[in-house]
């Protein structure tokens, strides 16, 4: 395989395209398939055969506005249906050189207007499970550039330009992490993908890894060729099947293409990637975890240093990344640096994936520059808080983020901005909650999470989330004093500090937030006794007999 | 130092040559441990003792490792699945939008908590951290299909349903 080969790939697809007048784009994502976008499909390929269109049904990745779903995006027009069901076939068929179906329409301008798409650019329009839909949108450009035009050292140079940030929460730079494991020593390196997306309310590594895998396999495979490394794992949920579906015939497919493998187009360079499913711990996201599980062990945490990239998987230097880091990559090597570096705030460059969900309009997935307000995302994009409810919080970084008020809404969103405020930037969750929410059970809910999720290995993280749960179970039954606030805010301290890693010393975010803007609804619930958003159950006072 | 000779397999029920399969494939090396185990559960649908100590054995691994790792990933059950499952998602944005009452009317209609399947072996009920599919919540598994946006009443009607089949 060359750049020649490629382009006539891309070639022959774009040909065989052209012979079709219309594009019909549906999504089978997992959101759209609960709903049978499968039938879907098939009841207009059939349609479309009967009244002998030349439209191509295609099948799709995520198209975002999940809560719309099934979604059918018509091309080249570019019209939106949403809620389609296999009935509609028939009259979706025919509408192809007519009038557009007007109750189904989907318009929304303002949602997808504000959105800039950099991973998500082939979702939606690209056939996940076909490789050369993939290249015929410049996919494995970059790769082949690399390997041909580029040193090792020039791909670093490119990613530390872009500004690219980890993804998967901890916004460590890319391009430093990537130079460390390329100065290791060491002639066996790993590459490993992270998808253990554990944080609960957030599904933008699954979508992204359902609607194009490809994209997030040659990150993996620049990153191979600029760190040095031969083999690579994308570690992905079990709770993911039809993401692992795809990811399996995605690697089948880039084998057969000799894109993965030995001397891939004509070079020295060797690199393939292994399927390691996960098992349903939230722990595992932590890299250090993350490998101990790769390996087959349990999956507790080291401390660090060593770290990965040094001493990391069967204790070989081993370059860890996120789903949307990886993802990145291509774009970033096919554009350069500085036009990723354009895009986004001063620190935190680029573009992110955001899973907005809870109490919101449009949920799904967006995609927006670095520094946007969150107001913008939730008012505008997300189309605010529906059935007359009003806006209480936004939840960031799942459970080791905090909760923001309205009075927060007009920060950008950036790494550190969101620390600032005491929340997190995490992997791209969103959760919006309105006044039916109470923030002191949210809190509880979130404490709860990471007492099970602990993995026990530290004791600040095993005991003290367990204490804290207890506190704020009474608080929550409306047994609570004002000296259990003081005690829980102590705990907070001592979890964050003496915890081993990130699970434990961010557990603590949710508790201190919901204390710092909510603590009125703390107090509410200790001292009057009821619970403002009517959520706790509390029980009328017992009268303690004398 | 002999040759490792791998156990004899536990019957000669098929499945165990799937499992077999997984691990020959990693070349019976220890950190086919989990892979092995999820081959385990996806063929019997649960672990129990002998598949624990017949893969432990195969891979070498300490029978404490294996039970270790079994026990700390919550996707691996000890115990056999009802006929239906029925999964609940628990995650925030389901969390959110009401869930625990979900969790409340099941667990009310079939008589058991969380995590257990009913006496006549018909449905188990379990929990899910985050399925991914939050654009829906609240979000169910019926028999591992994925349902979006249910309401106690469809759910109730659901667990009726399979009380008889």
């Amino acid at each position: 395989m060359n750049i020649e080969e490629l382009e006539q790939i891309a070639e022959s697809v774009r040909a065989e395209n052209a012979k079709f007048d219309y594009e019909i784009n549906v999504c089978m994502g997992t959101g759209c398939m609960s709903q049978h976008s499968d039938k879907l499909k098939e009841a207009l390929v059939k349609s479309v055969e009967a009244q002998g269109k030349k439209a191509l049904v295609r099948r799709t990745g995520c198209m975002g506005l999940c809560a719309a779903g099934p979604l059918v995006l018509v091309d080249p027009e570019e019209i939106l249906y949403q809620h389609v069901k296999a009935s509609d076939a028939d009259a979706v068929a025919a509408s192809l050189g007519a009038e557009p179906l007007a109750a189904l329409q989907c318009d929304l301008r303002e949602h997808f207007d504000q959105q800039v798409h950099v991973v998500l650019e082939n979702s939606g329009h690209i056939d996940p499970e076909k490789i050369d839909d993939y290249i015929a949108h410049d996919g494995y450009l970059a790769l082949l550039t690399a390997l041909n035009d580029m040193k090792p050292n020039d791909v670093i140079q490119q990613i530390t330009e872009s500004g690219l940030r980890g993804r998967g929460g901890g916004g460590y730079p890319t391009g430093l992490k990537w130079g460390m494991v390329a100065k290791a020593d060491g002639d066996l390196k790993y590459v490993i993908c992270n998808g253990d997306e554990g944080d609960p309310g957030a599904f933008m590594d699954r979508s992204v890894l359902e609607s194009d895998p490809q994209r997030v396999i040659e990150g993996m495979a620049i990153a191979a060729y600029a760190v040095g490394a031969s083999k690579g794992y994308v570690y992905v949920r079990a709770e993911y099947p039809l993401a692992v579906n795809r990811l399996t015939t995605c690697l089948r497919d880039a084998r057969r293409r000799g894109l993965l493998g030995n001397n891939i187009c004509n070079t020295p360079f060797n690199f393939d990637v292994e399927i390691r499913l996960g098992a349903g711990a939230f722990v595992c996201g932590e890299e250090t975890a993350l490998i101990a599980s790769i390996e087959g062990r349990r999956g507790t945490p080291k401390p660090r240093p060593p770290y990965p990239a040094n001493r990391g998987l069967w204790g070989r230097p081993t370059l860890i990344n996120n789903v949307e880091t990886f993802a990145n990559i291509a774009p970033i090597i096919r554009k350069g640096g500085k036009w990723f570096a354009a895009m986004g705030s001063e620190r935190s460059k680029g573009t992110k994936v955001f899973a907005l969900t809870g109490k919101i309009t449009n949920t799904g997935l967006v995609e927006v520059p670095m520094g946007i307000s969150l107001r913008k995302i939730i008012e505008e994009i997300g189309g605010g808080v529906p059935d007359g409810h009003t806006f209480k919080a936004v939840q960031t970084g799942g459970p080791s983020g905090g909760c923001l008020p309205a009075e927060m809404l007009d920060i950008g969103v950036s790494y550190d901005a969101l620390v600032k405020v005491g929340s997190i930037m995490g992997s791209g969750g969103m959760i919006v909650m309105d006044d039916t929410s109470c923030m002191v059970n949210v809190a509880r809910f979130f404490i709860e999470f990471c007492m099970t999720e602990s993995c026990g290995k530290c004791i600040p993280c095993r005991a003290g989330t367990a204490q804290m749960h207890t506190l704020l179970t009474r608080i929550c039954n409306g047994a609570g004093t004002m000296d259990d606030l003081d005690l829980l805010v102590e705990l907070c301290a001592t979890v964050k500090e003496a915890s081993l890693c990130g699970l434990g010393q961010t557990a603590p975010n949710p508790v201190l937030s919901t204390l710092k803007y909510f603590k009125n609804e703390y107090i509410e619930h200790i001292v009057n006794k009821r619970c403002p958003a009517g959520v706790c159950n509390i029980q009328a006072p017992v009268e303690v007999l004398a | 130092m002999t040759a490792f000779t791998p156990p004899p397999l536990p019957s000669d029920d098929k499945r165990w040559k799937i499992v077999n399969g997984t691990m020959r494939k990693n070349g019976f090396a220890r950190y086919a441990l989990i892979e092995t185990l999820h081959t385990v559960q996806s063929s019997f649908g649960y672990l129990d003792d002998d598949a624990i100590r017949f893969v432990a054995l195969s891979l070498r691994v300490p029978l404490s490792q294996a039970y270790g790792v079994v026990t700390f990933y919550h996707y691996f059950s000890l115990k056999p699945p009802g006929k239906h499952t029925m999964t609940i998602c628990t995650g925030t944005a389901c969390y959110i939008k009401g869930t625990d009452k979900l969790v409340a009317a099941a667990e009310k209609r079939l008589g058991i908590p969380q995590g257990q399947t009913t006496k006549d072996g018909q449905i188990s009920l379990m929990t899910a951290r985050c399925v991914g599919a939050c654009g829906r919540a609240p979000v169910v598994l019926t028999d591992g299909e994925l349902q979006g946006q249910m309401t106690g009443e469809q759910m109730l009607e659901q667990l009726e349903r399979w009380a008889v089949e």
